[in-house]
């Protein structure tokens, strides 16, 4: 393969797309698949060669296409056309529909706000091209970043473009990502491993698992300029085991990539090699930690160790390691191939390009959006989210996942940014975006979260082993109104100790669920130690009594 | 990396039966793919939790032995991840996911309920052998809040009385 | 497992530097591959410890060791730093001082460590532990877990209501015995060791019954049967030496 190889596949693969006149796209994302998006693909492939239509309209499966609530969905891409919750006896008015009027009952209002104020860089494909077929992802520019990286430019320049860039780490810390690749570009070492963590633990969060359902080769292809830039040319990807379908995508990408030349020996005939192998998850949110992850794809337990030493130069097989999220390497082929200056000129003065979250709960568009950084709660939570349901009133958004914390309503119109969300209490983490309506005890919540920080502690260090147990009896305490005077005290003084002593992030940040709610919600907990009564009317041991 | 050469006896025999010999098919093949090499531990679970339905006692002596892992260590990362499961499993497995999103759409709800109408509890299997209720920490369909997993297939907007009459067909009971 | 940066390398091909820095305002000098935690009691300054052993590899888990690093914010485990020119440690800080406190408090509370009944009563390092930090009562409320005690193995007996998850028994058994008889099952607030595939020990077809796990058990969890109180007492001199004369670290299991 070389480069002139790949653009005639991709002009190969333009022009037998535009050969047809409509083509339907179905989402075969997990969330379209589990309401039967499937066999609707299958009756509409039936049905057009049945009424011999498959010259010119074609059926494509694609990734998410965003609006994962109101599935299966289908898009018309010639004609811009959103279908929602379609099912198979819609085939034929959707097949007669083609070229005329669309079918009035299931449009999906496009123009809305959901779609409007979206601006896709990692998503650009999601839902445009079929996520198993290489060809499209190549027809779409892909694989141009790696041939333009490989061919063109140094690793040394490769570095200093996305350092350029600005682009900050998406898994969570939000660590620069191009200082990471530098320092492990820079350790000494023959042998380097890129580690793609796709372990995507926190409950409520499904940005990486559409991203390597929807475009895989994107992650593939950052990973590849990034094993270039860094000196490495050995990947993994660790893949949770609860993502059938995005190991299967991931395999078969693999595969094609190997086949055609863009993984392997020589790419793009130069001396960089690069191959990449997937290793599975077994069900450890602690997994996520990068040491933990690395014990786990070395076979053993996933207990962090303390660092440094860090992955950088101590990592795999104690060989120098870069681990980025999915999110991170899903920025990277854009931003090589429009260079680092573009990708800058989005988001805010420290967060730089876009962020995808996933929006769940309790919101009108649940989904997968992608805005720049920097959109207020406000935009995101009423305008795209659609608002609450149900004519509910708004509480709190959690963002971060078990390591971030709930953001009350006086904060909805401030940015969203790694330094704003620092600043409130709570983390960008990997992107769930979890609202909640007034229907939610913020006490609850709390305790949801550190019951599964407690059954998710490897059990390494005492403070949190014995921390999150402590904590969580205390949390049932209240929520069950059988707390004592000193609880709310013991509660802080445990939340302390957890941040200050605890050995890896997982301990260290488990507490911020509890002490947001306890900055912003207090009045949930006076009134559940006080009154014996929860505010919300969501703890049943509160209502028996009252 | 230890140097790892050809395993000690690569052909133990795991039990008479030959139906077994099929089933350790994928988890040899699985390890070979490894060379045998003591990381393959966890890839191997997962092939023989996918063969098996659990972690029997006997196979995991036979892994232990051909990967040159330590029991106690097998049975260390057997217990660590929540994946594996050393009990076989019931005739139908329901998975209810008890992420963030699905525990705000009220899968909490959905759990109580079927404690009380089917005595059910999360971890275990029911006494006539019939269902298995596990939960989960997110399936990713999170859109589709509360979901859950009925054999293998993703459902997704659950509601206590749905569940409960899907658990009550298998368990060959009306509601 | 290896901690970096790596022990026993050829002094003349990586050349260690020496460093001087301060531990609680005292002027120390030491190579950068000493831990802050070797360097202070070098010098005669205590840290308390649980999960380190001198001979075992180091595991960084038990967190009582945390000292404060001036211009750091981050509490850091005195066993697995290392020092760095003109760094300032202070090892007993009013704040470092408290939370050992409270993470030894929270041990307590984890299992049943009743010290009136337990054969290790006067010779356990946690009890030490305790009156050297001056604990005089918990805070947090005992847990009261019921653990089973298996004495199954014809000379010891484990008994889990004691155990502190230090892992020095799974350490010693594989780094330094070379069996792998422990390791530790489960995770977070629900792990225990066990023997073999959680097997009573007595059935054990790995366990070579040399008894190191016993020796470097901090507690009275690990005991010797039929010794009285006063017996109890552990020896583990040997260990630095056979670390040393086995020389197998570089190929032992990692924790
Ligand atoms: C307990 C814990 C869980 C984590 N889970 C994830 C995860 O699921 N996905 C992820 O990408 N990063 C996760 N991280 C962050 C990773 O450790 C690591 O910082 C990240 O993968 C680095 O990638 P980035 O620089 O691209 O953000 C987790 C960290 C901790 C402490
Ligand atoms: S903080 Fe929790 S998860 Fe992290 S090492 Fe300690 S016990 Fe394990
Ligand atoms: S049995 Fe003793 S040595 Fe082993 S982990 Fe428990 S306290 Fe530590
Ligand atoms: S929270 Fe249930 S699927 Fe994500
Ligand atoms: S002695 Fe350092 S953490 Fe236990």
């Amino acid at each position: 393969m070389n480069i002139e190889d790949l653009h005639q596949i991709a002009r190969i693969e333009k022009s037998k797309q535009e050969g047809f006149q409509h083509q339907i796209h179905v989402c075969v994302a997990a969330g379209c698949l589990s309401c039967g998006s499937g066999q609707l693909k299958e009756a509409l492939e039936k049905e057009i060669a049945r009424r011999g239509l498959d010259t010119w309209c074609r059926v494509k499966g694609v990734g998410c296409l965003g609006l994962c609530t109101a599935g299966p969905l289908l898009s018309l891409e010639t004609a811009g056309i959103f279908y929602q919750g379609v099912k198979v006896s819609d085939v034929s008015d959707i097949l007669e529909a083609l070229g005329g009027a669309p079918v009035e009952r299931l449009i999906c209002p496009v123009n809305s706000a959901f779609f409007r104020r979206q601006v896709r860089i990692v998503l650009e494909n999601c839902g445009r091209i079929d996520p198993e077929r290489i060809e499209e992802y190549m027809a779409e520019s892909g694989y141009g970043g790696l041939a333009l990286a490989v061919s063109q430019m140094s690793p040394t320049e490769v570095i200093e473009e996305v350092s350029r860039s600005g682009l900050r780490g998406r898994g969570g810390a939000g660590f620069p990502t191009g200082l990471k690749w530098t320092s492990v570009a820079k350790a000494s070492g023959l042998t380097k491993f890129v580690i793609c963590n796709a372990d995507e633990g926190d409950p409520g969060a499904f940005m990486d698992r559409s991203v390597l359902e929807s475009d895989p080769h994107r992650v593939i292809e950052g990973m590849a300029i990034a094993g270039y830039a860094t000196g490495a040319s050995q990947g993994y990807i660790y893949v949770r085991a609860e993502y059938p379908l995005a190991v299967k995508r991931v395999r078969l990408a693999l595969f094609q990539a190997e086949r055609m030349g863009v993984l392997g020996n020589n790419i793009f005939n130069t001396s960089f090699s690069f191959n990449i192998k997937v290793r599975l998850g077994a069900g450890a949110f602690v997994c996520g930690e990068e040491t933990a992850l690395i014990a786990s794809i070395e076979g053993r337990m996933g207990r962090p160790r303390p660092r440094p030493p860090f992955p950088a130069e101590f990592g795999l097989w104690e060989h120098p390691t870069l681990i980025n999220n999915v999110e991170t390497f899903a920025n990277v082929p854009p931003l090589i191939r429009k260079g680092g200056r573009w990708f800058a000129g989005l988001g805010t003065e420290k967060s730089k390009g876009t962020k995808v979250f996933a929006l769940a709960g309790k919101i009108m568009n649940t989904g997968l959006i992608e805005v720049p950084m920097g959109t207020s709660l406000r935009d995101i939570v009423f305008d795209i989210g659609g608002g609450i349901p149900r004519g509910k009133e708004f509480k709190a958004v959690q963002t971060g996942g078990p390591s971030g914390g709930c953001i009350p309503g006086q904060f909805l119109d401030m940015p969203v940014d790694y330094d704003s969300l620092a600043k409130v209490g709570s983390i960008m983490g990997s992107g769930g975006m979890i609202v909640m309506d007034e229907s939610s005890c913020m006490v609850d919540v709390a305790r949801f979260f550190m019951e599964f920080c407690m059954s998710e502690s490897c059990g390494k260090c005492a403070p949190c082993r014995v921390g999150t147990r402590q904590i969580y009896d205390i949390l049932c305490r209240i929520t069950g109104n059988l707390s004592g005077p000193d609880d709310l005290a013991m509660l802080e003084d445990l939340c302390d100790l957890m941040k200050s002593t605890s050995l890896c992030g997982l301990g260290q940040s488990a507490p911020n669920p509890v002490l947001t709610t306890l900055r912003y919600f207090r009045d949930d907990y006076l009134s559940h130690i006080h009154d014996k009564r929860c505010l919300a009317g969501a703890c049943k041991a509160a209502r028996e009594v009252a | 990396m230890k140097d790892q050469g050809a395993p000690p006896e690569a052909s133990v025999q795991v039990s008479s039966k030959s139906v077994e010999d099929r089933r350790l098919r994928l988890v040899n093949r699985t390890m070979q793919l490894y060379r045998n090499e003591a990381h393959a531990l966890i890839e191997t679970l997962h092939a023989v939790q996918e063969s098996f339905g659990y972690l029997e006692e006997d196979v995991l002596k036979y892994v232990a032995r051909t990967l040159r892992v330590p029991l106690s260590r097998v049975y260390a990362v057997a217990t660590f991840y929540h994946s594996f499961s050393l009990k076989p499993p019931g005739e139908h497995t329901c998975v209810i996911c008890m992420g963030t999103a699905c525990y705000i759409g009220g899968s909490g709800a959905i759990l109580d309920a079927l404690r009380e109408g089917e005595g059910i509890v999360s971890g275990e299997t029911t006494s006539d052998g019939k269902v298995s209720l596990l939960v989960a920490r997110c399936l990713g369909s999170c859109g589709l809040a509360p979901a859950g997993v009925f054999d293998g297939e993703v459902t997704g907007k659950l509601d206590s009385e749905h569940v409960l009459e899907r658990i009550g067909r298998w368990r060959g009971h009306e509601h | 497992m290896k901690i970096h940066p790596r022990k026993n390398v050829r002094s003349d091909l990586n050349p260690s530097r020496l460093l001087t820095f301060r531990i609680d305002e005292r002027v120390v000098s030491a190579h950068e591959d000493e831990s802050i935690l070797s360097v202070a009691r070098q010098n005669g300054i205590s840290i308390p410890t649980l999960c380190h052993l001198d001979g075992l590899s180091e595991r960084g888990a038990c967190r009582l060791c945390i000292v404060e690093v001036k211009g750091v914010a981050r509490l850091l485990p005195s066993c697995v730093t290392f020092p760095r020119q003109d760094m300032e440690i202070i090892t007993a800080s009013e704040r470092v001082v408290s939370y050992r406190k409270k993470i030894l408090e929270l041990l307590f509370t984890e299992r049943n460590h009743v010290c009136a009944v337990c054969v290790s009563n006067g010779h356990c390092e946690l009890q030490n532990l305790a009156v050297e930090l001056g604990i005089s009562h918990v805070r947090y409320p005992y847990l009261y877990p019921r653990l089973a005690v298996d004495a199954s193995h014809s000379r010891f007996s484990v008994d889990h209501n004691r155990c502190v998850l230090c892992l020095r028994c799974v350490r010693v058994c594989d780094e330094i015995e070379g069996a792998h008889t422990w390791d530790i099952m489960g995770r977070g607030i629900t792990s225990r060791v066990i023997t073999d595939l959680n097997q009573p020990w007595g059935s054990s077809e790995t366990c070579t019954g040399c008894g190191k796990c016993v020796q470097v058990c901090p507690t009275g969890a690990l005991s010797e049967k039929g010794k009285s109180v006063a017996e109890m007492i552990k020896r583990r001199q040997f260990l630095p030496y056979l670390q040393m004369m086995r020389g197998r670290q570089d190929e032992s299991w990692p924790k």
